[in-house]
């Protein structure tokens, strides 16, 4: 009994070896940059870690394709790197010698980027499936275009500012012209009257010459 | 010197030094003036001081061996810059009208040169404001956060970026693709961009508003246009300088290099820059300082003017080459940490252990180790060097070079509208003086019926000219904008300098020159003075002329296109102008100074028929 049991397991971990290889047509690579990622906070790399990704792998199968149970054996690993980096592939659960197709892999593993990525607190940039290029997020592109409102804002400010501009100078001439006026008649009554004044020595004025003048000036 | 051509007639057509005491009394608010000494000097400064100072000078400074430039630079303001400020102030505060009517003043034969001055001023504010409707746009988009410059757009289908960007760089697309979308070939025009025309309205209106009354609102906007780019530089400088890679960036500036001093072409550059950026020749200047009262110092606000307009390039020169420093800097690290990465993948060495510090001692390693693998992963070669001398000068540094600096910089939203902001500023006060040396002379020439308002026709002005300028929104307006830059803004200068000096020299006579400045400012110009105006300005602007021409047609007359479809694009492709483009180049040159000769002639030909008519219609009573 005890023989046969070493020896599946044996037979299984061969097995296993052979169905994954670098390379291998339906595996991926697999890249972490930890320290690049979390700096300080950076941890180890090791067994549990690894038992984690598989099993958040089983999860993104078990997510992408319903009905089959895929469990953390189904994930097989290896070649891994001090980088640190691996390969992986998936068996289906009913056959553990046949493994899940690339596409279907590449599918789940889409499905549930972001989930695989949060557990490893890691990025798209950092936690990369060599041969999955992750969906790039379309830009938030708002219903108007932001340059518009500051252009709308400018614009606005400088309209009203012409406006302003304009009708103060509108004012200001008629003011300057009312006042030129008023400004002309006061100069014409001084003019006579200080003559008047002045002229005091030589005789006297008569004002209905300066009327005259007035009519004649034109 | 008592050489000087005969000018009957001139006193009738000046007003004397008499008239002018009896002309402060009287008509004091006819014409406008400006309220204090420090808006006409601040006018000034902001005509001379605008977008040239900030991206020309740095990149002369470091292309021609950075301190080494200074000395040229010196000896060209001194020879050159200073003496023409100082005339074309002098003659405009002495005969108190612009440009054309300064011009038909002095003789009638010489009254081309004002209109030459006039259509100059015109041509130049068209393209000009074209610029500033461009920083307009980046500036309304410097809102955003990402800011759109430091991304590709995604393709139709979202499954990768937009092919042009990705091989050239996501801030030459913005520039070229979502501002310019620009033609391949100057031939295409394409169409009407339209938030092209919407951003030339909007700066034509700010404009505008700022000219509206002339000299009377240019006065006040000018407090804050002037000075605001200097408190920008000011706050970029202190940025810049703490950012790592500045240093880089200020060495290169400033490291003299002597060796550049023996090339002829630093010197006509040099002479050249300083022509240019005094903007001299526009009329503008002698606009200005006819609405000055008549005893005001112009030996000193000449002085003043130029020296700050030199200060003004250096002083800019810091934080621009500090932050190319920092960007040379930045993409060093990226070239290198490109490498690190490359080698970390392939040696499968852990994540972050070759470092920018341990680098050379892993390549090594791995170099001996396994030299065929990393000589698979062709690493590139990053050299500082190389990085550093990817600088620009014009559109393209303000535009490609330092909007990608900007990207880099923490807070990049604020530093990309305060740089906007400032260059607008810079080139909104240089319109100023190119509209004022448009307006004043049509003012003075009294072609304006008297019943449109100066509102009225200063709006028309601006309307005219927004409505010339939409061929600068085409899809090939870049090219026009290169052709107008090249051929207006610098041969016909320099062209009309020359017949400017020698006229107030030679035609109106130095003597009597002179003596203006002496009943204006109490002194006579000294031997400096002397010496430059009557031969060394005149002479270095005739070589500065005629090796200008020298170097230009030797030049073939192409232009770098930006085609997508190029074989070695992102690399420009260069194109010839074809026929009519030439054509209209040498119309553009042309058409500015032929109103000289044009002018002479009409007058000539007239005063012959006058003569003649005289000569058959002499009195018989006085034989």
């Amino acid at each position: 009994m005890l023989e046969k049991s070493l020896f599946l397991l044996c037979f299984s971990s061969a097995l296993a070896k052979q169905l994954c290889a670098p390379d291998a047509s339906d595996g991926y690579k697999v890249r972490l940059s930890i320290r690049t990622a979390l700096g300080d906070q950076a941890y180890a790399w090791n067994e549990d870690e690894l038992f984690l990704f598989r099993a958040t792998l089983a999860f993104a199968m078990r997510n992408r394709i319903s009905g089959q149970q895929f469990e953390v054996s189904n994930i097989i690993v290896c070649d891994e790197t001090p980088r640190v980096s691996f390969w992986f592939v998936v068996t289906s659960p009913s056959n553990t010698s046949h493994l899940v197709d690339k596409e279907e892999v590449e599918e789940a593993i889409r499905k549930s980027r972001n989930r695989i990525n949060s557990a490893f607190l890691l990025t798209d940039k950092t936690l990369e499936f060599l041969g999955i290029p992750p969906t790039l997020a379309a830009p938030v592109s708002p219903d108007t275009p932001p340059w518009l409102i500051v252009f709308g804002v400018v614009m606005g400010a400088v309209g009203a500012g012409i406006v302003v501009m304009l009708a103060f100078s509108v004012v200001q001439k008629k003011r300057k012209k009312d006042g030129k006026v008023v400004d002309e008649a006061v100069e014409e009554e001084t003019r006579a009257k200080t003559t008047d004044n002045g002229a005091a020595g030589d005789g006297v004025y008569n004002m209905s010459f300066s009327d005259d003048e007035r009519f004649t000036e034109m | 010197m008592k050489l000087q051509l005969p000018n009957p007639s001139l006193e009738d057509r000046i007003l004397s030094h008499e008239q002018l005491d009896n002309l402060e009394e009287e008509e004091a608010g006819d014409r406008p003036k400006w309220d204090n000494k420090a808006q006409y000097l601040l006018s000034c400064i902001g005509f001379a001081v605008g977008l040239g100072n900030v991206w020309r000078f740095p990149y002369l400074c470091q292309t021609y061996g950075g301190g080494a430039f200074l000395i040229p630079y010196a000896i060209a303001l001194v020879f050159e810059g200073l003496p023409l400020l100082h005339m074309e102030l002098a003659i405009g505060q002495r005969l108190r009208m612009g440009s054309v009517g300064v011009w038909n003043s002095m003789s009638p034969f010489m009254g081309g040169l004002g209109v030459a001055s006039l259509v100059v001023s015109f041509l130049v504010g068209l393209f000009y404001n074209m610029i500033l409707a461009w920083i307009l746009w980046y500036f309304f988009h410097s809102f955003q956060s990402p800011l759109p410059w430091s991304y590709c757009p995604l393709n139709m289908n979202h499954t990768g970026y937009v092919a042009e960007c990705e091989q050239s760089s996501p801030v030459n697309y913005f520039w070229y693709r979502e501002t310019l979308n620009i033609t391949p070939d100057i031939e295409s025009s394409g169409s009407l961009q339209w938030w092209l025309v919407l951003c030339l309205a909007s700066a034509w209106c700010l404009v505008y508003i700022c000219f509206i009354r002339g000299i009377e609102t240019i006065g006040k906007a000018i407090y804050v246009t002037v000075t605001f780019p200097y408190l920008v530089l000011t706050i970029f400088l202190v940025r810049a300088l703490t950012l790592s890679g500045a240093s880089d960036g200020l060495i290169y500036l400033f490291t003299p290099n002597w060796e550049t001093l023996k090339n002829p072409q630093v010197w006509l550059d040099a002479a050249t820059q300083i022509f240019f950026s005094l903007s001299l020749a526009f009329g503008g200047l002698i606009a200005f300082s006819s609405y000055n009262p008549q005893k005001n110092n112009c030996e000193r606000d000449a002085l003043i003017v130029g020296c700050v307009n030199s200060f003004t390039s250096i002083y800019a020169s810091i934080p621009i080459f500090a932050i190319l420093g920092f960007k040379a800097n930045e993409n060093y690290n990226d070239c290198r940490n490109w490498n690190i990465l490359k080698l970390t993948n392939a040696f499968n060495i852990g994540d972050e252990n070759i470092t920018l510090e341990n680098y050379n001692h892993w390549f090594n390693h791995l170099n001996a180790t396994d030299p065929l693998e990393v000589e698979s992963l062709s690493l590139k070669t990053c050299d500082l060097q190389t990085f550093l001398d990817e600088s620009a000068s014009g559109t393209g540094l303000a535009f490609i070079v330092f909007t990608e600096a900007v990207i880099q910089m923490p807070g990049s939203q604020v530093w990309a509208v305060l740089f906007f902001v400032m260059l607008f500023s810079l080139g909104l006060s240089s319109m100023f003086g190119n509209l004022e040396g448009v307006l004043t002379p049509l003012l003075d020439l009294h072609m304006i019926p008297p019943w449109i308002p100066k509102e009225i026709f200063t709006g028309l002005i601006c309307l005219t000219s927004f409505t010339v300028a939409l061929i600068f929104t085409l899809g090939s307006g870049n090219y026009w904008l290169e052709i107008f830059n090249s051929f207006v803004g610098s041969m016909p200068l320099l062209i009309i300098a020359f017949f400017e000096i020698i006229s107030v020299v030679y035609i109106y006579g130095i003597n009597r020159f002179n003596d203006d400045i002496e009943w204006m400012t109490g002194r006579r110009p000294n031997i400096y003075w002397q010496a430059t105006w009557r031969f060394i300005s005149p002479f270095m602007l005739l070589v500065v002329f005629l090796a200008y021409v020298v170097i230009e047609a030797e030049k073939q007359p192409t232009y770098n296109a930006w085609n997508p479809d190029f074989v070695n694009f992102p690399l420009a492709d260069v194109l010839h102008y074809p026929e009519w483009v030439s054509t209209i180049c040498v119309l553009l040159s042309v058409l500015p100074v032929i109103s000289i000769p044009l002018v002479a002639l009409y007058r000539f030909l007239s005063f012959l028929k006058n003569y003649i008519m005289n000569r058959h219609n002499q009195n018989p009573y006085e034989h």
